[in-house]
C-alpha cells in the first residue's frame, strides 16, 4: 500500500521567468525514508524547483502531491502544516529569539498552541525544544540569540526548527553550506538516521558532492531547467549526460554561499 | 524685522514676568492675566497681538495698575492645536494662577479654551478668534469675544457687494467652519438685498493648501462676474499672485474678508491686486487722538506700525483693566458681571460687551484695496460699527444653549 | 475641451516643484534608508533663501542675479544639509533602523525656530522671474510665463539626474546602494562619503525645489510641514528610490490636484490619499518601484537583530508594585497642573507603548497612529453627547472602535510593506481624518465636539488620574503580558524572518491583522482617556501631528524595550509641556534636547537604561 501511493510526488513542473525556462517540466517522486538529492550547476533550476514545491512560488504547470494530496496554490504555511518542512539557502531563522524560541515558535505552531494572548511562552514546551536540541548537539546554546550564533550553528537551528515541526517530508537547500568539513558530514550523518527512525522523506540540493554521494539513496541531476538523470549515486556518478554537464564546472565541492 | 524682536521680547517679557514673583510680593501680589495663541504656528498674525497687550499692559502699570495691584501678564504659546491649547490653558489656571484668559486666534482653539474656562469657571476673554460660534451656538457664561466675527465682517462686505452690478458669484473659501460660516453669511446677506444674484461656482481649498492656479482657473472657468474669497494668509498671497500672473483681476470684481488688514495684505506689497472690496485696518489714514496716541505709542515701543491684532491686544489689555477695576475685586463672578455690558474706549472708538451673547461692538473697516509706493493700502474706506451689524440682542439671545 | 487644456497645464506646472523635491527625498531614502522628516524643511530653507537672494541680488544683476540667486539657494541647501548629515546622522546609521527619524523630527523642531529667528514671523513674497512675471495665452485662459518655465525644468532636471545616475560613476554608486546595500561595502568604496554626497544632493534639490517656489508662491513657516506630506505622497506613488517613479509620481499628483478641484472641490485634500492608497493597493511597492531587497526587518538594528525580551522575573514585581504605589500617591506632592500633565503622560505611554507593539513586535511602522486615538476619542465624546452614555460606558466604547479601525485598516496594510505600508496608515489616517472634518452634522467638524468631561466622581485631577492610572497600568500590563505570549512570540519570529515563520506554518498577514487590531484598541483607548482629559474633541486627534508624537515617544524611548514607551512618553511630553512653559523658543529647545538624546542615546532611552542596570549587576557580581 505505502509503495503505491509515494509520499511526494512532482509532475511537470514548470515555472519561467520572462521568457526562461528555470523549471521545465520536471517529475519526480520521494519515498519514505528516502534521501533524495538535487544537484546540478548554478542557475540549473534546483531552488526554484524547491520554492516551487514548497508553495514559496506558484509553478506555471505542473502538480505537487504529498501523500496523494494536490498542492496547488496552497501558500507556504499551508504546506508547511500539511507536513512539509524546509531549510534555505541563505539560513532563516528569528534573529532576535533565542536558539530555544526559535524552536519553541515551531513546536507551538505546529502543535497549534501559538494564539494566546496571555500564557507565558518562554516555559511553552521548552521541554521538547530541549530535547530537540540536544539531539543536533544545540544543547548549549539554547539560551543565546540567533543573531549572535557563527552560521553553521544558525543553519542547524535552522534545521531544528524545520524538524520542529514532526514533518513527513523535508525540503533542505544547501543544508552545509557555509560549514566547516568536520561538521558537513556530522550533519548529513545524523539526517540520514533521523530520516530512516521517522520514514522521513529528505528532498535535498547541495554542491558538496561528498555530502551527495556519501548520504543519498538517489540523485537528480538538473541542468537549464531540465532533470536529465534520476538514479543512485554510483549510476548517476558514471552517466554520460551529467559527467559532461559537469566537466568544465569549477570545482563541483566550492560551497554555494554566494 | 519687527516681528522677530517683538516674538523675543515677548517670550522674555513673560519669562522676565514670570522669574520675579517673589519680588514683587513685597507689594500688593501682583492680578496675574493668562494670555494663549498661536505664537509659533501663526507667529505673523499673533506676535502684532501680543505686542499690543504687552503695550496695554505697560501702561496700565504705569499708570498705577488696578486695585493698586500691577497687571501681570503670563503668556503662552498655545502649540496651534487645540489639546495642547487645554494643557497650556489649563496650566495657566492651575499653576500660575491666572485670574482670568484671554487671547487665541484659531477658532476650535477658541472653543476648546472657552469649554475649559466653563469647567474651571474662570473668565475667558476670546481676542481673536472669527468663529461665531464661540458665543452664539456654544456660546458659555464665561466666555466673551472681542473682535467682529465672522457674521458681522460678511454682512459689512454684503453691503458693498450689493451694489456691484454683478449677478453670477463664485466663491472661494478655505474649507473648515471659518469659511463655511463667512460664505454663508455673505450669502444670505447678499440674497436678501439682491435676490437676483446665484452662485456659479464654489471652491473649498484645505485651509493652507490651496493650489491656487487650478482653484483659480476652475473659478474663471465658470466665468462669474464677481468672486467673494475668504482665503487668509498664504493660500490668500499665492492666490492674489497667480491672478496677477494670469491678469485675472482686470475684469473680475473681487470681495475679499480681512485683506485689508496690513497683516494678512502687506506681505503681497505691490503684489496687492487694486480695487478689491475689503475689510481691513487702514492704520495710515485714521486721524483720530486716541488713535494717533496709539499708533505713536506702538510705534516708540516696537518700531513698528501696529496691525489689526495689535488693536486687539491693546483693548484686550484695557478690558481686562476696566472689568476688574469695575468689579472691584478678581473674582470669577465680579468679573463676569463687570464683563456683561462693558464699555470702554479702545484705539478705534467705543466698544461695549453685549449682555445678550457677551460680544463686543468693536467694528472693522470696509473699503478698496490700492497700491501706493509699493504697498498696499485701504482707499475710500469707511467705519462699520459692530453694533450696527451684529443680529440684534433678542435674536442673538435665541443663538445661545438655554442656561 | 479648454478646461481640461489649462487644468493639465496647470497640474504640470505643480509638478516641476513636486517632482524636484520628490526626487530628493527618494535619493536619499534609496540610499541611506532614512525616513528623512527634514526633507519638506530644507525645502523651506531654499525658498527663505531663494527669497532673500533673490530680493537683494536681483535689483543689482538685473536677469543674471535672479538666476543665481536661485542657485545659491539650493547650494546653500546642499551645503547644510551635509553639514548636518556629517554632525548628525552619520553618527546615528548604526542605530536601530527608523531610529534616525527620531533625528530628522527633532531637525523639523530645530530648523522651524531657526527660520523663524532668520526670517522672521512675517510670509515672505519673492521676486517674479525678470520677464517672466506675466502670462501666456493659450485656448481657455493665460499660463503664468513662469510655469511654462517650470513646465520644462521638471524633465530637463529628470534628464540630468538620469544622465548623473546612468553614466557616472557617482550615480553607479547611487543605483548600487539603492538596489542592495551590501554591494557597496563589498566594492570598497567610503560609504560615509558617498552618504554625505547623496544626503547633500538629495536636499539640495528640495531646496532647489523650495527656491523655484519662491517667485510664484508665499513662503512661509507652515511650508516644511505641507511640503513633507506631499513630498512622501509622490514618492510612494512612484516607488521608493526611483527617480523616474518620483516624475511620474509628481506628474499625476499634480494632474489629481488640478483635476481634482473640478471634480471634487470639496474634498481636495483627501483626494490625493485616495489616490494613493489606490495606487498601493494595486501596486505595493509604487509604479516603478522594487520590491526591498530583503532589507533588514524594521525593529532590526542597522543589520543587527534586536537583543530577546527578557521575560518579566518575579523579582521585578515588587518594583513595579512600588512604582505605581508611588504614582497613585503623586497628587499629595503636586499640584493640579502637574497631576494632569502626569494623567497625559501616562496616556501618551499606551499610546506610544501601542505603537510599540505593532512596530517593535510586529515590525510594522505605522505613520497613522493617531487614527486609532482618534477613533477612540470621537468614539467616547459622540457616546456621551449624542447617546448620553455616561464615562464608564463611553471609555469601554472607545477600545472597541479603535479595534474596529485597526481590523479595517490593517486589513488593507499587511499586504504592503516598509515605508509603503506606513504611508498607507497614514492615508488611511488621513481619510478618517477627511471624514471627522466633513461630516459636520455627526463630527461638528473643525468645531469640535466640546464638553466631554469626567463623571462628578472623577472630575478633580487626582481623582481623575487615578482612574487613568487604573487603566492605563493594566493596559500597559497587558500588551507587556502578550509580548511575551505565544502569539508576541510569533509576532516577533514574523517580524525577525517572514520566511521561517511561514515555512512553520504561522500566517503573516493574519498575525499582523490581529497585531493592527489589538494595537488600535490599546490606541483607542487611550484616545478615549485622553478625551476625557482635555474634555473637547477635534479632528486634530486624528491628524499629522498626533501621529508624529507617538513616533517621537515611541523612538525617543527604545523601539525594542517595553519600558521605552512609557520613558520615551514621560520625556518627551514633560519637556513638550514644561518647556513650552518657559519660552516660546519651545521648539528649537526641545529639538535640541531630542538630538542630544539622539546622540547620546542611540538605542533609546530604556535601551541605555538596559545598558546600565546590565553594567551595574555585572559589577556587583564582581
Amino acid at each position: 500500500m505505502s509503495g503505491a501511493v509515494p509520499l511526494l510526488s512532482a509532475e511537470g513542473l514548470a515555472k519561467a521567468f520572462g521568457g526562461v525556462r528555470a523549471v521545465d517540466r520536471v517529475s519526480f517522486a520521494l519515498a519514505p525514508g528516502e534521501m533524495l538529492a538535487l544537484i546540478g550547476p548554478n542557475g540549473a533550476g534546483k531552488t526554484t524547483c524547491f520554492n516551487l514545491v514548497s508553495g514559496q512560488m506558484r509553478a506555471d504547470a505542473g502538480t505537487v502531491r504529498l501523500g496523494g494530496v494536490a498542492l496547488d496554490g496552497l501558500p507556504a504555511r499551508r504546506i508547511a502544516r500539511l507536513g512539509l518542512a524546509r531549510t534555505f539557502q541563505i539560513a532563516a531563522v528569528c534573529a532576535s529569539l533565542t536558539v530555544a524560541e526559535n524552536i519553541q515558535i515551531a513546536l507551538m505552531a505546529h502543535a497549534g498552541l501559538a494564539v494566546s494572548l496571555v500564557a507565558q511562552a518562554r516555559r511553552r514546551l521548552r521541554a521538547e525544544a530541549d530535547a530537540l536540541l540536544g539531539r543536533l548537539g544545540l544543547a548549549a546554546l539554547a539560551e543565546m540569540p540567533c543573531g549572535a550564533l557563527a552560521y553553521g550553528d544558525v543553519k542547524r537551528v535552522e534545521l531544528a526548527a524545520a524538524l520542529a515541526t514532526a514533518p513527513r517530508i523535508l525540503l533542505m537547500d544547501e543544508p552545509t553550506a557555509g560549514m566547516a568539513p568536520a561538521e558537513r558530514g556530522a550533519l548529513m550523518a545524523h539526517i540520514r538516521t533521523e530520516a530512516k527512525a521517522a520514514g522521513l522523506g529528505v528532498l535535498f540540493t547541495e554542491h558538496d558532492m561528498d555530502a551527495v554521494f556519501g548520504h543519498a539513496d538517489r540523485v537528480l541531476v538538473m541542468d537549464r531547467g531540465r532533470l536529465i538523470a534520476d538514479g543512485p549515486p554510483e549510476a548517476v556518478r558514471t552517466d554520460a549526460r551529467v559527467r559532461a554537464v559537469y566537466l568544465g564546472e569549477d570545482e563541483p565541492t566550492q560551497p554555494g554561499a554566494a | 524685522m519687527p516681528g522677530r524682536r517683538s516674538l523675543l521680547k515677548g517670550g522674555l517679557a513673560a519669562a522676565g514676568l514670570l522669574g520675579m514673583p517673589g519680588v514683587l510680593r513685597a507689594q500688593a501680589a501682583p492680578i496675574r492675566l493668562g494670555d494663549l495663541n498661536s505664537y509659533t504656528t501663526f507667529a505673523a498674525f499673533t506676535l502684532p497681538y501680543r505686542d499690543g497687550l504687552i503695550l496695554a499692559v505697560e501702561e496700565i502699570n504705569a499708570a498705577g495698575g488696578i486695585l493698586g495691584r500691577r497687571l501681570e501678564l503670563v503668556s503662552r504659546d498655545d502649540g496651534g492645536q487645540p489639546g495642547s491649547a487645554v494643557t497650556v490653558a489649563n496650566e495657566l489656571i492651575q499653576r500660575e494662577r491666572a485670574v482670568m484668559l484671554v487671547g487665541t486666534i484659531l477658532s476650535n482653539i477658541g472653543l476648546a479654551v472657552a469649554d475649559v474656562a466653563a469647567r474651571r469657571r474662570i473668565p475667558f476673554l476670546a481676542s481673536e478668534p472669527l468663529t461665531d460660534t464661540i458665543v452664539w451656538q456654544n456660546g458659555n457664561r464665561y466666555t466673551f469675544r472681542l473682535r467682529p466675527g465672522t457674521y458681522v465682517q460678511s454682512a459689512m462686505l454684503a453691503e458693498e457687494a450689493a451694489k456691484l452690478p454683478a449677478r453670477r458669484w463664485a466663491v472661494i473659501a478655505p474649507n473648515y467652519e471659518y469659511g463655511q460660516s463667512a460664505v454663508r453669511a455673505f450669502r444670505e446677506q447678499l440674497l436678501k438685498r439682491r435676490p437676483d444674484v446665484s452662485f456659479v461656482v464654489e471652491q473649498w481649498p484645505a485651509l493652507g493648501r490651496i493650489e491656487a492656479g487650478p482653484t483659480l482657473q476652475a473659478v474663471l472657468s465658470a466665468q462669474p462676474d464677481a468672486l467673494f474669497n475668504v482665503t487668509f494668509g498664504p493660500d490668500l498671497i499665492n492666490l492674489a499672485r497667480e491672478g496677477n500672473a494670469r491678469g485675472a483681476w482686470r475684469n473680475l470684481p473681487v470681495v475679499s474678508l480681512l485683506t485689508g488688514e496690513p497683516e494678512w495684505g502687506d506681505p503681497l506689497g505691490a503684489e496687492m491686486p487694486e480695487g478689491w472690496i475689503v475689510t481691513g485696518y487702514p492704520y495710515q489714514y485714521l486721524d483720530t487722538p486716541a488713535h494717533n496716541r496709539f499708533r505713536d505709542a506702538y510705534q516708540r515701543r516696537f518700531n513698528t506700525y501696529p496691525r489689526m491684532g495689535s488693536v486687539v491686544g491693546h483693548a484686550t489689555g484695557y478690558t481686562v483693566a476696566a472689568a476688574i477695576t469695575k468689579a472691584g475685586n478678581t473674582e470669577p463672578d465680579a468679573i463676569l458681571a463687570a464683563m456683561s455690558g462693558l464699555s470702554i474706549d479702545t484705539p478705534i472708538g467705543p466698544i461695549t460687551y453685549r449682555r445678550a451673547d457677551q460680544q463686543s461692538t468693536m467694528g472693522t473697516w470696509v473699503g478698496r484695496t490700492a497700491v501706493r509706493d509699493g504697498k498696499g493700502v485701504m482707499t475710500d474706506f469707511r467705519f462699520g460699527d459692530g453694533a450696527a451689524y451684529l443680529p440684534p440682542e433678542e435674536e442673538a439671545r435665541r443663538l445661545r444653549p438655554a442656561g | 475641451m479648454d478646461v481640461i487644456l489649462i487644468q493639465a497645464l496647470n497640474g504640470l506646472a505643480a509638478s516641476a516643484a513636486l517632482f524636484l523635491l520628490a526626487a530628493g527625498l527618494s535619493l536619499i531614502f534609496g540610499v541611506t534608508r532614512v525616513v528623512n522628516f527634514a526633507h519638506g524643511s530644507f525645502a523651506m530653507l531654499g525658498a527663505y533663501l531663494a527669497w532673500w537672494l533673490t530680493s537683494t541680488l536681483a535689483p543689482g544683476l538685473g536677469g543674471f542675479g535672479f538666476w543665481v540667486g536661485i542657485l545659491f539657494a539650493a547650494l546653500a541647501v546642499g551645503l547644510i544639509a551635509a553639514a548636518v548629515e556629517i554632525l548628525l546622522l552619520r553618527r546615528l546609521y548604526g542605530a536601530p533602523e527608523l531610529f534616525q527619524l527620531l533625528a530628522t523630527f527633532a531637525l523639523v523642531l530645530v530648523i522651524a525656530d531657526l527660520a523663524l529667528l532668520w526670517y522672521g514671523p512675517e510670509q515672505r513674497v519673492g521676486p517674479r522671474a525678470p520677464g517672466l512675471a506675466g502670462g501666456v495665452a493659450v485656448p481657455g485662459g493665460v499660463v503664468p510665463a513662469y510655469d511654462i518655465v517650470l513646465m520644462g525644468l521638471g524633465p530637463a532636471v529628470l534628464g540630468l539626474l538620469q544622465l548623473l545616475l546612468q553614466r557616472t560613476r557617482f550615480g553607479m554608486l547611487i543605483r548600487a546602494a539603492t538596489e542592495n546595500r551590501a554591494l557597496v561595502a563589498a566594492f570598497g568604496i567610503d560609504q560615509r562619503r558617498l552618504f554625505t554626497a547623496v544626503f547633500a544632493l538629495g536636499s539640495g534639490l528640495a531646496g532647489l525645489a523650495g527656491a523655484l517656489m519662491a517667485p510664484r508662491a508665499t513662503v512661509h513657516l507652515g511650508l516644511d510641514l505641507s511640503l513633507i506630506v506631499e513630498a512622501f505622497v509622490v514618492v510612494v506613488i512612484g516607488g521608493l528610490g526611483s527617480v523616474p517613479g518620483a516624475f511620474l509620481g509628481a506628474l499625476l499628483i499634480g494632474q489629481v490636484h488640478a483635476f481634482g478641484i473640478v471634480l471634487f472641490p470639496s474634498i481636495t485634500l483627501v483626494v490625493v490619499f485616495l489616490v494613493m492608497a489606490a495606487v498601493l493597493v494595486v501596486r505595493p511597492h509604487g509604479l516603478l518601484g522594487a520590491p526591498e531587497d530583503g532589507g533588514p526587518a524594521p525593529g532590526a538594528a542597522g543589520g543587527l537583530p534586536a537583543a530577546p525580551l527578557v521575560p518579566p522575573r518575579a523579582a521585578d514585581i515588587p518594583f513595579w508594585l512600588g512604582g505605581i504605589a508611588l504614582l497613585a500617591a503623586a497628587p499629595l506632592l503636586l499640584g493640579g497642573f502637574e497631576i494632569e500633565v502626569l494623567s497625559e503622560v501616562a496616556i501618551d505611554a499606551l499610546i506610544a507603548a501601542s505603537l510599540q507593539f505593532l512596530t517593535g513586535l510586529g515590525g510594522i511602522v505605522s505613520f497613522g497612529h493617531a487614527c486609532y486615538v482618534g477613533l477612540g476619542a470621537y468614539a467616547v465624546a459622540l457616546s456621551v453627547k449624542q447617546a448620553g452614555f455616561g464615562m464608564l460606558a463611553a471609555l469601554a466604547l472607545a477600545p472597541l472602535a479603535g479595534l474596529a479601525g485597526g481590523a479595517i485598516f490593517g486589513a488593507l496594510c499587511v499586504r504592503l510593506s516598509g515605508v509603503y505600508r506606513a504611508m498607507l496608515t497614514l492615508a488611511c489616517a488621513q481619510i478618517v481624518y477627511a471624514i471627522a472634518h466633513q461630516w459636520t452634522d455627526v463630527t461638528g467638524g473643525d468645531n469640535g465636539i466640546l464638553g466631554i468631561w469626567p463623571d462628578r466622581w472623577a472630575g478633580e485631577p487626582a481623582r481623575y488620574w487615578w482612574l487613568v492610572l487604573a487603566i492605563v497600568a493594566p493596559a500597559l500590563w497587558f500588551l507587556r503580558r502578550v509580548a511575551h505570549a505565544p502569539f508576541g512570540l510569533s509576532l516577533r519570529a514574523l517580524r525577525d524572518s517572514p520566511r521561517r515563520a511561514e515555512a512553520i506554518g504561522l500566517w503573516l498577514y493574519g498575525r499582523q491583522w490581529a497585531a493592527f487590531a489589538l494595537a488600535g484598541g490599546a490606541a483607542g483607548l487611550a484616545g478615549g482617556l485622553l478625551a476625557f482629559l482635555k474634555g473637547t474633541v477635534f479632528p486634530e486627534s486624528l491628524g499629522i501631528p498626533v501621529s508624529v508624537e507617538a513616533l517621537a515617544m515611541m523612538l525617543l524611548g527604545g523601539v525594542n524595550s517595553l519600558n521605552g514607551p512609557i520613558l520615551g512618553a514621560a520625556a518627551f511630553r514633560g519637556l513638550r509641556v514644561f518647556v513650552a512653559a518657559e519660552t516660546d523658543l519651545w521648539r528649537l529647545v526641545l529639538g535640541g534636547v531630542l538630538i542630544a538624546l539622539c546622540l547620546a542615546f542611540p538605542e533609546g532611552l530604556a535601551g541605555a537604561g538596559a545598558r546600565l542596570t546590565r553594567r551595574l549587576r555585572a559589577e556587583r557580581g564582581r
